[in-house]
């Protein structure tokens, strides 16, 4: 009991914060955006558009809550929850500094792991309840591509895990206090960067919500405060995918001199921006060259970062 | 791959440029004299209305949007009875203005005519008529055209030759 008392505010404080930061985050990216593109992106509600997100918010509230009469309403409706809930469920392993965890598993990266293969099933329901011809092929992509990449995600993250001895996201990133494993993994990073971008449907990913092809591909149905918890799903999980890669190859909360929830703060930031800035800068690939790319390219590279890394941990050990 | 990577980087770099944006309600763009905005019916240096009711806009308009009724006054001077612009049909394409023959239709640099209601679009000629010269200060086409009107016979115009008495003509 006591524990729990402990961990309520922790835990509302990471809720309470992450809601928010996704919110503002369609306010940075939407301006974000813009500057790449040389023009303002939206700066007219409040100071430098701050408030366009309580804006968006009030509009989306407002909108009418409908369920198409065709869809299978009891999983139409509990679709776009569980892309919220594993999403936030990650987060619980998500050590944002020494002190704040919400739950220090000794399994954490597995449960990261679990937790988004999950959320693919959000997005496969979604296409399938709204029983529409462009939802249901946005939902098959969306299966088919997260699966494929779930693989390798996984793969990519077992050289860390050999190189730190431990499935603790904590204890990994105790493990890289000299030696970020951005170095040592840069293979790893770079393929957890993209299966990543694939995870959270972002461009040049995005095929299953493909507006130029599928109307708005699984969410093509949703309206009102259903869509936009897909939105929020969307931007939380990038927020969870920088953070991961804060944590899992950019040391997570060290740093000199600044306190650790500020240098955690400032890495995740930076990859939330190169998100962003991917976003700006590539076009969509097509589905067999994402799958090609995914089978042929980023699972075999995968698998030579694990056995490489195996092979040098264990001449490192040799007692073992 | 190297490729894609200078994209992305080039795409970075953008984010040091000064936006192309006008921001515009704010911040005013510069708009040539030549613009073609909302459509003025000018007067001529003596205040007269310098339309003549010939119906040549009304032609040259391709889509249509101007309407007029020619009459006269009491000096045999044309002038339209009516003038109408439908400005939700208007494609600002200034033919009006280069086929009035005395520089009566003008388009303006003034775009901002937005309406709530679209009957608002319709200028009658009220709307329409200025009290200025417009883009031509000196111009009077009575004063300059050979046209007899109320105290102006033939012959009486700007650098116009007495008519010729034909009977004078013969060899």
């Amino acid at each position: 009991m006591n524990e729990v008392a402990f961990r309520l505010p922790i835990i509302a404080g990471v809720l309470v914060t992450l809601l928010t930061l996704s919110a503002l985050l369609i306010w940075l990216e939407r301006r974000l955006l813009g500057f790449w593109q040389e023009r303002y992106g939206p700066n007219r509600v409040g100071p430098f558009g701050l408030l366009q997100s309580v804006a968006d918010m009030i509009k989306i509230f407002m909108k009418e809550d409908w369920v198409p009469p065709f869809a299978d309403k009891a999983v139409f409706v509990i679709a776009p929850a569980v892309i919220i809930v594993t999403v936030l469920m990650s987060f619980a392993v998500v050590p944002f500094t020494p002190s704040i965890v919400v739950a220090d598993l000794n399994i954490g990266l597995l449960f990261f792991l679990a937790m988004s293969s999950l959320s693919a099933y959000s997005v496969v329901l979604a296409g399938w309840a709204s029983n529409n011809k462009y939802s249901l092929l946005g939902g098959l992509r969306a299966s088919a591509q997260m699966l494929s990449y779930e693989v390798f995600m996984g793969l990519s993250l077992m050289g860390v895990v050999m190189l730190a001895g431990s499935f603790n996201l904590g204890d990994i990133v105790e493990a890289q206090r000299d030696l970020w494993f951005c170095i040592p993994q840069i293979l790893g990073f770079i393929i957890f960067l993209i299966a990543g971008l694939a995870e959270t449907k972002r461009i040049p990913f995005d095929i299953p919500e493909a507006e130029a092809e599928l109307v708005a591909g699984f969410h093509t149905e949703y309206s009102g405060m259903k869509f936009g918890m897909f939105f929020v799903g969307e931007y939380l999980g990038i927020i969870l995918i920088s953070a991961m890669i804060t944590v899992l190859f950019f040391g997570g909360w060290q740093g000199p001199w600044l306190p650790p929830a500020i240098w955690f703060s400032i890495k995740t930031f930076l990859f939330i921006c190169l998100f962003i800035l991917l976003r700006a800068a590539l076009p969509r690939l097509r589905f067999d060259q994402l799958m090609a790319f995914g089978w042929k390219v980023m699972l075999p590279l995968a698998l030579v970062n694990l056995t490489v890394t195996g092979a040098l941990v264990l001449a490192g050990h040799p007692s073992k | 791959m190297l490729k894609l990577l200078k994209g992305i980087w080039l795409v970075f770099l953008r984010a040091f440029t000064r936006p192309v944006t006008i921001q515009y309600p704010d911040e005013k763009p510069y708009l040539p004299p030549r613009w073609r905005g909302r459509i003025i019916l000018s007067r001529d240096p003596d205040g007269e209305e310098r339309c003549v009711g010939c119906y040549l806009c009304s032609v040259a308009c391709p889509v249509d949007c101007i309407a007029l009724q020619a009459t006269e006054d009491e000096h045999g001077r044309r002038y339209p009875a009516w003038f109408r612009i439908n400005f939700s049909r208007c494609i600002f394409c200034g033919y009006c203005e280069e086929a009035c023959p005395t520089y009566a239709i003008q388009l303006t640099t003034d775009f901002e005519m937005s309406e709530h209601d679209r009957r608002n679009l319709v200028y009658e000629k009220e709307d329409l008529l200025i009290s200025g010269t417009g883009k031509y200060p000196g111009y009077n086409f009575y004063r300059v055209s050979g046209v007899r009107i109320g105290g102006k016979d033939k012959g009486e115009a700007e650098h116009e030759a007495a008519p010729v008495d034909v009977r004078s003509l013969m060899p």
